[in-house]
């Protein structure tokens, strides 16, 4: 039997030969398929070069046998897969075909089936750890913190305050703990408002939180109130503070009949309250499942727009975008503080808190500093990977799961297509990004809060992974605008449909060659020219020590890679 | 000071251009009002001019609304602020031919009146005798200008909006537009570089290279020299060695099989116009025998195969194009920043309504099925249309540039143009409405373009010229300086350029004299800074083969050696043609579809060479928007340092300094020659400029960003999943 690669800590659980793949693009095609803990594989050896399909087990949503009837192979199963593609196979009823299957099902949702994550069984080891990627002490001290308005609170370093946010905390100094229990009493999920990010100048800040427990009743919060006052006063540059509630006015009034709500402008001074009407994680899913729809396998050309038009898919990124933009200007332009909430703080305050942060600083579109934006603004701050992945869980149907991390990784990648030379990292890394946030291969996105992410010591961080093979991940094109803030256009004329991710399993959609290589050429070539010309100087140094004129034989040959001519 | 409107009667409403009241501006006084006025061209004669107009923008921000004079000429509508421009703006793309407050009168696509805030469409002179508060025009190259009469004197306005309407909109004489003013005043710049510029196909030598290129055997027709078999025919062209003279005589040029290129195989790419239809039936056998020997003659130039395409009947025609076109620009031409933001949540159901892109696909559909004949099957291929000029010109002309590499450089592209297009007899006047007088308007060069930017897109390692390039040509159509774009025959241009002698040398230059319009530093946005020329070894390689030439053959040049069983199979074919006769010749079915994409798959599988067979890929999403072209105006969607100029910049710098390295390397070994030459040199860092670049380059865009302003005006079709709880834990429709 022909070995399959495997990972490190990797075995083989069933094999199954005579299994038909339905290949959406390129026919059927025969072969054995293996199931080990870590994916699906399947080799047929009927083409050449040989056909390989590939799936990690975690990327699976669902497995469904189907009606067929190809041949001797009276039974079909189609894998629904969280990254766009649903591969169909077909095989004859038999105990080895009937076995292979029901490995599949188990080993694709291990923890309905009491097995661990294949996170914890993955032995792969790497030079750098990249759990040491973020320390929060070091990102607030890049940004200036603690200052003489803002510390470092150590209130929920045992989760007590907040189960969902991180041990460290920064929040205005004047604040005493006995308010900010008060406070968190106040905020729904106990989310207080916390600071994100200070602009290095005017000290305006991006602060989260979740939303207040108005109620009905209109409930007030004194503490609440001057919390805000206090991170208002923080920035002397302007005498208003901007509150985002990130979602539609109508379902926050909703909310509020149901004992949550929004800061009511009239009990809190100076405050300015703005709706971005992002739609809620239900509406994203939807919108996902219709992409899928309208992807794969095969994409209707006559109708594609009105397609991907019907998905809103894109309509909703640039709601993402305008309101990210919204905010980053009030700070930039505005020097005006800024609190961001939805509902409970963990959804599209995370997207908009951490999209407006990589507009205004350019560290974090460098590629380690993206790392440390994940870290803090998603991971850290609870966004709910487990919940809204549901990682190794059969329950498909569960209403918490909903793509908005891929979301927003679309929204980093439309900023990346208007800014092709902004970010040091490339189209591969967000790929890459999005592949392992459901590989359940690292343990990085596997968990829904920092308290619940003790895995530091059982899993390997994605990062590991990533810092080890930066040459892969970075922008040839990157240049550094230090200091400078992007603003992408949320017009849906500038934005498109992210086909290398969205449409990558369709083999016409596949680029032959990336347009970069030329400028890989060039930097090669300079190199080659630097290191040429160091060597001549270094010659005609010794040289004339020797002799004066002395011929230095052959000359270079640098003709060999002329690749632009003028007119 | 100034007069308001009628007498002051008209007070202006707030909805008109800004909200700057009368009281607020203050013009300088009219004594020591400086006397501006545009640097006129050779030959241009001002018609009328008005002060105290104010030309508004549209973001209705009184800042940017300016005073002016206005001016129309015999070449342009020209509007000169009151303002001293600062002296230190540097404009690193100015046209010198017009500015970016010019509008060429040819360029004008539409003009629209604003009457008691009513917007009309101004059609022809009847409505001239009310002039409207507000001239609104939109451009061919979609720029749009506001112009409130609403300041200047009563007589005034009323003169300079007749004087604008008449010289626009009325139908005139070909002598009348402007090129032929200029041509007299002008002297002719010497050819001296002959060699280094486009070949023209205006001699019986440039047919004879390029046949001699491509390696065709076909015979060359002199016999039109003074336009004696049609009047739209080239003066020089080839036809299957086996078309007997006096075929060529029968039909006014039509039904005759022009050779436009030939495949390194030996099979050759040929037009032709579409014979007349005719009734009676004696005739129609007439014709039948007649095309029976132009296609048999077709068929023996190779492998004695010939299928047919006629574009007429496959593709749109050419009022099915204009009218997606005038759909599909309406989405550009924005008078108000409230307006875009509301077409902007419309924007992928109007952009497919319009079938723009849809046209554009199904044209590189077809040129790729061409292809497919041509490059798989090695079979000689007839383009038939009508007129034999547009669809034709479309079509020929790409699939001689996925084919050859030579197209795809500047040079090449500019010699394609002229081979296809200027001598091929596309009727540029009239597709482009220049004189008015008819409504044959249609923009198919422009579509050829469209065709080529996708390409380009692409494939742009495989292009030496850049979007810019395309974008520049792309508007130079609509500016009635050039040759190029002024006649709708070679014929015409004869005739033209010859019954002059008493009125001195008549110096219409063609468009390809870049210099007219740009300087060299300019000129250097033209080059893809990704273009993938052969390096030298290669090309020393291949000049070696081929003393003129470079051009990348995958097989041998001449025809494989005849063995006995091929020798066999010729005469069968032969016999079977005799005796089969018209019913062999294939015409493309629906089947065609299938196979091209298994033709482009096969073609994909391979390793890609940007100096051989390019072909587009056609799914949905890879047909896209040409967004230099179509947004450049917009201040909204400019991307303030973004953009593919960042790109640009980047491998600008590089260039130079690998440049900067050569020249370090050479001075070390005591050499003179420099592997590459100047390359284009951005002028400030690409931080600062936008995604408009190198268009409109002088425009202040606002640091502050865009922000949609009619968000949540638009409903979302999102139903009960809206109203939601996020942590609603109920159970519902499947989540991936």
């Amino acid at each position: 039997m022909e070995e399959v690669p495997r990972v490190p800590g990797e075995t083989v659980k069933a094999v199954a030969k005579d299994v038909m793949y339905l290949c959406p693009f390129t026919g059927a095609v025969s072969g054995t398929l293996t199931v080990t803990d870590y994916k699906l594989y399947f080799k047929s050896l009927e083409r050449d070069p040989p056909f390989v399909l590939d799936v990690n087990l975690g990327v699976i949503s669902r497995v469904e046998t189907i009606s067929m009837q190809i041949g001797e192979n009276n039974r079909g199963i189609e894998i629904v897969c969280k990254d766009m593609r649903n591969p169909r196979f077909a095989y004859k009823e038999e105990q080895s075909k009937l076995e292979i299957f029901e490995t599949l099902t188990k080993h694709a949702f291990p923890l309905s089936n009491n097995l661990p994550l294949f996170a914890f069984l993955y032995k792969e080891t790497f030079p750098e750890d990249g759990w040491k990627v973020y320390d929060p002490v070091a990102e607030y001290k890049r940004q200036g913190l603690p200052n003489e308005s803002w510390t470092i609170s150590k209130i929920n370093s045992n989760f007590e305050v907040c189960d969902t946010y991180p041990a460290m905390l920064v929040v205005p100094t004047s604040i005493k703990d006995e308010e900010l229990r008060k406070v968190a009493s106040f905020r729904a999920k106990h989310r207080i408002p916390v600071l994100s990010w200070i602009h290095p100048e005017s000290q305006a800040t991006i602060v989260r939180c979740s939303q207040p427990l108005v109620g009905p009743s209109d409930r007030r919060c004194k503490e609440d109130e001057r919390y805000l006052q206090t991170i208002l006063d923080a920035n002397a540059q302007s005498h208003k503070l901007t509150i985002f509630d990130a979602r539609q006015s109508s379902v926050a009034d909703t909310n509020k009949a149901k004992d949550g709500g929004y800061e009511s402008e009239s009990f809190y001074p100076n405050v300015e309250l703005n709706f971005l009407e992002i739609p809620n994680i239900h509406v994203m899913r939807e919108s996902l499942r219709k992409l899928r729809e309208v992807v794969y396998p095969s994409i209707d050309e006559a109708h594609w727009l009105s397609g991907v038009d019907s998905t809103h898919w894109l309509e909703y990124i640039r709601l993402l975008l305008a309101g990210a933009v919204r905010v980053a200007d009030k700070l930039e332009c505005g020097k005006t503080s800024v609190v961001v909430h939805c509902s409970d703080g963990w959804d599209r305050t995370a997207q908009l808190t951490s999209l407006a942060m990589l507009m205004l600083d350019s560290y974090y579109r460098t590629l380690r500093g993206f790392q440390v934006l994940l870290e803090k603004e998603w991971i850290s701050f609870g966004h709910r990977f487990a919940a809204r992945l549901g990682h190794g869980d059969e329950n498909h149907a569960n209403s918490e799961r909903s793509p908005l991390f891929v979301q927003f990784v679309d929204c980093v990648w439309q900023m990346t297509r208007q800014f092709p030379s902004a970010f040091e990292f490339n189209e591969l890394f967000l790929i890459t990004i999005l592949d392992h946030l459901y590989s359940c291969l690292f343990g990085t996105f596997l968990y829904n809060s920092e308290q619940e992410r003790e895995v530091h010591s059982k899993t390997v961080s994605l990062w590991s992974y990533v810092n080890n093979h930066t040459e892969d991940f970075t922008n040839p094109f990157y240049v550094n605008y230090e200091n400078h803030v992007i603003y992408p256009v949320a017009s849906l004329r500038h934005l498109e449909l992210w086909v290398s991710y969205y449409v990558r399993w369709n083999p016409r959609m596949r680029p032959q060659m990336p347009v970069h290589q030329n400028l890989k050429e060039l930097l090669v070539l300079r190199t080659e020219l630097q290191k040429k010309v160091e060597e001549l100087q270094r010659d005609v140094a010794s040289s004339r020590s020797v002799s004066s004129s002395s011929d230095h034989g052959p000359s270079p040959s640098h003709t060999s890679t002329p690749l632009y001519t003028t007119v | 000071m100034f007069s308001l409107g009628s007498g002051g009667a008209k007070s202006p409403k707030p909805s008109f251009v800004s909200y700057v009241t009368p009281e607020e501006i203050k013009p300088e006084g009219e004594g020591h009002l400086q006397e501006r006025s545009p640097e006129f061209l050779p030959g241009e004669v001002v018609f009328c001019s008005a002060k105290h107009i104010l030309k508004c923008s549209q973001d209705e921000d009184s800042e940017c609304s300016v005073f002016g004079t206005l001016f129309c000429t015999n070449f342009r509508v020209s509007f000169v602020s009151d303002a001293i421009p600062p002296e230190d703006t540097v404009q690193p793309f100015k046209n010198k031919l017009y500015g970016e407050n010019d509008i060429p009168l040819s360029c004008v696509d539409q003009i629209y009146g604003d009457y008691d805030e009513k917007k009309k469409l101004i059609t022809s002179s009847q409505m001239m005798n009310k002039y409207p508060s507000k001239i609104i025009i939109y451009c061919k190259d979609l720029r749009v200008f506001q112009f409130s009469l609403l300041h200047a004197k009563d007589e005034t306005a009323k003169k300079i909006f007749q004087g604008i309407i008449r010289h626009i909109l009325e139908p005139k004489s070909l002598k009348c537009v402007f090129a032929f003013s200029y041509g007299e005043t002008t002297v002719s710049v010497p050819d001296v570089q002959r060699k280094q510029t486009t070949v023209m196909f205006d001699t019986a030598a440039d047919w004879l290279d390029e046949m001699k290129r491509t390696k065709g055997g076909c015979k060359l027709v002199k016999d039109n020299e003074d336009f004696g078999i049609s009047e739209k025919l080239p003066q020089f062209f080839f036809v299957p060695t086996h078309v007997e003279n006096e075929d060529l005589v029968k039909y006014q040029g039509k039904g005759i099989p022009i050779w436009c290129w030939s495949h390194h195989t030996g099979c050759a790419l040929f037009k032709m116009a579409s014979l007349p239809v005719v009734q009676e039936e004696s005739n129609a056998k007439v014709q039948k025998a007649y095309m029976e020997r132009m296609l048999n003659a077709v068929a023996q130039n190779h492998l004695y195969s010939v299928k047919t395409e006629d574009l007429s009947e496959t593709l749109p025609n050419i009022q099915d194009i204009q009218q997606s076109y005038s759909k599909f620009k309406q989405n550009f031409l924005i008078d108000s920043m409230a307006e875009f933001w509301v077409s902007d949540v419309k924007w992928f159901s109007t952009l497919e309504t319009s079938r723009w892109l849809s046209i554009i696909r199904q044209c590189l559909h077809k040129a790729v099925e061409v292809v497919e004949s041509l490059e798989q099957e090695n079979t000689n291929i007839v383009l038939i249309e009508k007129g034999g000029s547009d669809l034709c010109c479309v079509i020929s002309s790409l699939v001689q540039l996925m084919l050859d590499p030579y197209y795809r450089t500047l040079i090449g592209f500019q010699s394609l143009v002229q081979k296809e297009w200027v001598e091929g007899g596309h009727n540029f006047p009239e597709r482009g409405n220049l004189l008015h007088q008819s409504d044959k308007e249609s923009p198919v060069f422009l579509l050829f373009l469209e065709c080529v930017w996708q390409l380009l897109q692409q494939h742009s390692p495989g292009f030496q010229f850049s979007e810019t390039y395309l974008t520049v040509l792309s508007d130079s159509i609509n500016v009635a300086v050039f040759s190029t774009f002024l006649f709708s025959t070679p014929c015409q241009k004869a005739s033209i350029m010859k019954t002059e002698p008493d009125r001195g040398a008549l110096n219409i230059p063609p468009v390809w004299e870049w210099s007219l319009q740009f300087d060299c530093k300019a000129q250097g946005f033209f080059i893809n800074l990704l273009y993938r020329a052969k390096s030298k070894q290669e090309k020393a390689l291949r000049k070696a083969q081929r003393p003129k030439y470079t051009r990348q053959l995958s097989l041998p040049s001449t025809p494989p050696p005849k063995k006995g069983f091929f020798k066999e199979e010729t005469e069968n074919l032969k016999k079977m043609l005799r005796g089969k006769r018209i019913s062999r010749w294939m015409q493309l079915s629906d089947s065609a579809q299938a196979s091209v994409r298994e033709f482009y798959a096969a073609w994909q599988r391979k390793p890609l060479d940007y100096h051989g067979l390019l072909l587009p890929c056609l799914d949905g999403p890879a047909v896209r928007l040409w967004t230099q072209r179509y947004l450049r105006w917009i201040p909204e969607v400019q991307i303030l340092g973004g953009g593919d100029v960042a790109l640009m910049n980047k491998m600008a710098t590089l260039v130079q300094e690998v440049q900067e390295l050569c020249k370090e390397v050479d001075r070390q070994v005591c050499q003179a020659d420099s592997c590459l030459e100047n390359p284009m040199v951005f002028l400030r860092s690409s931080v600062h400029l936008s995604s408009s670049f190198p268009f409109a380059a002088n425009r202040m865009w606002s640091f502050r960003p865009a922000i949609p302003t009619s968000i949540g005006d638009h409903q979302m079709d999102m139903g009960q999943l809206a109203i939601r709880d996020d942590e609603d834990t109920e159970t519902t429709t499947d989540v991936f």
